[in-house]
């Protein structure tokens, strides 16, 4: 199995999900620098992290989603390869057009760093198949612009078609409808503002970010 | 030619920038000030000579990168 984390200048997650995936999953991961033009051979699982790519210039993830390495990561999503865009990674995926929605500064205008309760919308997912359908999983959010907006069509279809994954119990950011995390039409690439990376293993309070990756691997 | 880009986020979407200026405006007594919307401006020189020319590849710009629609409407002055 192998995996690959892009790097943007500017990720400050990028370590951390390298090391969440190899010790989760067993897997090999490649670290990617942005301005490639190419992904590891064979690469099972694409890992976009967190952090302030580009200091968050422009808005959040616009500068990153146009960086070389996205031209790969779209073709690979495309082939239906898992791609997993963490916090300023989900922001990328938004701004790529892989996802649809925004992501807008938070309600309150207050960064959001805290552990989070999830509720696992859909369990069918190639990344929530290893919760068996537990209905609840714990991670964390750090994010000041985590306010998931769609428009209200948009939200429905992504209700209507399963779409929607992960709502947060105690809503954090004012996300439109509480929703925390989607997948796109064909179910292989996953957005979230919180953090699986940071939720691996019982000493950081919850492990249930490690069968995401485990559940993501094991349908590569 | 000189472009400006006014990017605001689209009626409907919460400006929580916007409603903490307001209030922050209503704080020192102007408490006739409605609907603030905070945007941003972008300027920049271009090589177009032709103005609609120019203008067309302004919002080209804006539509690949200036501005993400799914959020924000622009207004484009060439001159």
């Amino acid at each position: 199995m192998k995996a690959a984390v892009v790097v943007f200048p500017g990720s400050n997650c990028d370590r951390d999900c390298k090391v969440a995936v190899e010790r989760s999953t067993g897997a090999h991961v490649d670290m990617v620098w942005h301005g490639d033009t190419q992904l590891p051979d064979g690469v099972d699982l694409i890992v976009l992290p967190g952090g302030f790519s580009y200091g968050d210039y422009l808005r959040c993830g616009a500068m990153a989603s146009l960086s070389p390495i996205m031209t790969e990561v779209k073709a690979a999503a495309e082939r239906g390869v898992a791609t997993v865009g963490i916090c300023n990674g989900f922001q990328i995926l938004c701004e790529a057009g892989l996802l649809p929605g925004a992501l807008l500064r938070n309600e309150r205008l207050k960064y959001v760093c805290k552990p989070v309760d999830l509720e696992v919308v859909n369990a069918q997912t190639r990344f929530t198949a290893g919760y068996q359908g537990r209905r609840q999983v714990a991670m964390t959010v750090g994010n000041g612009e985590g306010n998931f907006f769609a428009d209200e069509e948009t939200l429905d279809r992504l209700e209507g078609e399963g779409q929607v994954v992960f709502r947060y119990l105690d809503n954090p950011n004012g996300s439109t409808r509480g929703i925390a995390g989607i997948v796109n039409g064909q179910g292989n690439v996953l957005g979230l503002m919180p953090h699986p990376d940071r939720a691996f293993e019982a000493e950081l309070g919850s492990a249930d970010g490690a069968i995401l990756f485990q559940s993501a691997l094991a349908s590569a | 030619m000189r472009a400006k880009v006014h990017v605001f986020l689209k009626p409907g979407v919460l400006d929580v920038q916007g409603k903490a200026v307001e209030q922050a405006l209503h704080g020192l007594g102007w408490s006739g000030v409605e609907h603030v919307r905070v945007g941003r401006t972008i300027e920049f020189d271009l090589a177009a000579t032709e103005p609609a020319a120019a203008e067309a590849e302004v919002k080209a710009m804006c539509e690949k990168l200036l501005a993400n629609t799914v959020i924000e409407s622009y207004r484009v002055e060439v001159a």
